[in-house]
């Protein structure tokens, strides 16, 4: 028991000593400085982060909707190159089968059976482009008197004209003309160069440049 | 052109003989003064001694007419190339022996024109003399034709029959026309026919008609050769070509047709529409030619299926096949051209697949072939009846060509570009 009183004088002591010190307020704790500067910058940190996040996530989407627009556009511009390449060889197979010449032989005007099958081909141009207004030129080879010649082409072109006509073609949409032995296609002698000679070429002179495909 | 003097002498010596020198005779005497000419056997040429000249440009004056003189074909011309005019009288007898019936002496006078004297040998004496006018600056057309003018007028002294040096020949050249002085020199280009075919000349040699081919068809016009001028025959659409006169000068036969051409003939004056010739049923009737009185034409017809020769009458009536004989290919006929004196139709046959020169009688109906080598084609007569101009590949490339048909002789007329479709104008008067 010896020590109580120690105890009890510390008591006091801490007692007194509270006591002293009761009338005054004791100082409180100073609160946790909170950083709003770390805060903002955390948030905008997140938020630009998020920010980031979606806007990769939207250029990622806009970007696959973009390939996928393209894609798309590609595939219908391919297709429409396509289809005008196609109406373009057709178009072009057509004014091939129109301009390709037909022959004859040697001194003649009336036409061969492939003559016949040549101007058939040509007949389909002719029936869906109503407006459309031909020219037929007909010559010859070397061989015969140039001026006779020029006679000569005029009978082939006529005949390719009769034929066409009688195939139903309006006659005032063929014009005729004969250029005799002056314009050959072939230069030269021999039978090989004349038979490239004696022909009909064909020549679209109104309406040319806006055909509609047969 | 002209053989060196030795070589002639010998030829003339040789070919004329003392016979021919005996038949040159006065033929007229015109009471005018002196008009006569020199006669000689058929066949044969008189020697024509051209003397020395002396003057300004003389040179090129003699060689001029020299040679005129020796492309008509019916004088002997010796002509040497140097020495000076003899003086005072000529020794006839010294020219006989060279060969000549005749001397031409040429002088140039003060006055720039042509003191002109043919002398006939075998009489002695002056057969004609005149003076003839220069016209126009050295070597121009003017110069050129009044040297051809003396050429023709001393040929017809000699001969009794005119020259054919005023002449000209037009023909195609890469579809222009072109022209040319007889001798081949005073070549120029037309401008401005469109792409031509086929010219023929007017009688007059005023003006001559062609075809201009074109991407719409093929129209005739006729143009004037001074002014340059032309106007288009209208007719229907299609091929109108081969042109030609009436030889009085009034009516323009053709060929037209959009299939197959019969000949159509329209008065120049335009008073009437053209009128159809020939009724050739979708044949082709094209490359007509008159008879000199104009009563008939021959043309060019494939109405038997291959091309012949047929003769009408000029209103279409009586047509009837010239070339009747088995001659040539029987395949190809055509280019037909009635001789101005009226006794041949020169035309080209086809012969082993290449045109041939032939002329037919229209008496006998006998034809004579005048060619071999190449392609020879389109045969149109000199006003004297006696040479033809025509195409020949003979050279290698088509050319004009000239032949006189009596004694066969042939001369090159064009050189350079292809030159085809000639026509051989009338004589052409000095006066413009």
């Amino acid at each position: 028991m010896k020590f109580r009183p120690v105890l009890l004088a510390t008591v006091a002591t801490l007692v007194v000593a509270v006591a002293a010190c009761a009338p005054k307020v004791p100082p409180a704790l100073p609160a946790p400085k909170i950083n709003q500067d770390s805060i903002d910058a955390a948030n905008a940190a997140r938020a630009k982060a998020e920010a980031d996040a979606r806007a990769r996530a939207d250029a990622e989407a806009r970007a696959r909707r973009e390939a996928e627009e393209r894609a798309r556009a590609e595939a219908a511009a391919r297709a429409a190159r396509e289809a005008a390449d196609r109406a373009a060889a057709a178009m072009a197979a057509a004014r091939a089968a129109f301009a390709t010449a037909i022959y004859f032989d040697y001194d003649a005007a009336d036409l061969k059976p492939e003559a016949r099958a040549l101007l058939d081909a040509k007949l389909p141009l002719m029936r869906a482009n109503a407006n459309i207004r031909i020219r037929i030129a007909g010559h010859t080879d070397e061989r015969g008197s140039d001026e006779y010649n020029v006679a000569l082409g005029q009978r082939r072109a006529a005949a390719a004209k009769r034929y066409l006509v009688d195939q139903g073609i309006a006659t005032d949409r063929i014009d005729v003309a004969s250029f005799g032995e002056e314009r050959p296609a072939a230069m030269g002698a021999g039978e090989e160069n004349w038979a490239r000679n004696r022909r009909d070429e064909f020549e679209i002179i109104v309406g040319g440049e806006s055909l509609r495909l047969p | 052109m002209i053989l060196p003097v030795p070589t002639l002498l010998k030829v003339v010596i040789r070919s004329l003989s003392a016979a021919v020198l005996l038949s040159v005779t006065v033929l007229a005497q015109d009471p005018q003064g002196v008009r006569i000419g020199l006669t000689y056997a058929p066949g044969t040429r008189p020697g024509l001694y051209v003397l020395p000249m002396r003057g300004a440009d003389a040179d090129s004056i003699r060689a001029i007419i020299t040679r005129d003189l020796d492309f008509g074909d019916r004088l002997s011309v010796i002509a040497p190339d140097s020495g000076a005019p003899p003086i005072g009288k000529l020794n006839y007898a010294l020219y006989a022996r060279l060969g000549s019936a005749a001397i031409l002496q040429l002088t140039r006078n003060v006055g720039g024109s042509l003191h002109v004297v043919l002398h006939d040998v075998v009489a002695g004496r002056v057969l004609n003399t005149t003076e003839l006018p220069i016209g126009g600056p050295l070597y121009s057309p003017e110069w050129r034709l009044s040297l051809h003018s003396v050429a023709d007028e001393v040929e017809r002294w000699a001969t009794g029959v005119k020259g054919i040096a005023s002449t000209r020949v037009l023909f195609v050249r890469g579809g222009t026309l072109w022209l040319a002085d007889s001798d081949g020199e005073n070549l120029r280009e037309l401008p401005g026919v469109g792409y031509a075919l086929g010219p023929a000349w007017h009688p007059t040699g005023t003006m001559f008609a062609y075809a201009d081919l074109r991407d719409d068809g093929t129209q005739v016009v006729v143009r004037d050769v001074q002014r340059g001028t032309s106007r288009r025959i209208v007719h229907e659409q299609g091929v109108n070509m081969s042109p030609a006169f009436s030889p009085d000068g009034r009516t323009l036969v053709f060929a037209s047709g959009s299939d197959g051409t019969d000949l159509f003939a329209v008065p120049l004056d335009g008073a009437e529409p053209p009128y159809r010739v020939t009724v050739g049923r979708g044949s082709t009737n094209s490359q007509p030619t008159f008879s000199p009185d104009g009563r008939r034409i021959a043309f060019t017809t494939s109405r038997l299926g291959r091309n012949e020769i047929y003769i009408t009458d000029s209103d279409g009536a009586n047509p009837e096949l010239l070339t009747t004989s088995g001659f040539g290919d029987q395949l190809y006929r055509a280019d037909p051209s009635w001789s101005p004196d009226g006794r041949f139709v020169a035309f080209s046959t086809q012969i082993e697949g290449r045109f041939q020169i032939a002329t037919i009688g229209l008496r006998d109906r006998a034809v004579k072939q005048h060619t071999i080598d190449g392609v020879n084609e389109d045969p149109s007569w000199a006003p004297d009846a006696r040479h033809l101009v025509f195409t020949s590949s003979r050279s290698g490339s088509k050319q004009l060509w000239v032949l006189d048909t009596e004694s066969g002789r042939l001369r090159q007329l064009t050189h350079g570009s292809a030159s085809r479709m000639a026509a051989w104008s009338p004589r052409i008067s000095l006066s413009r």
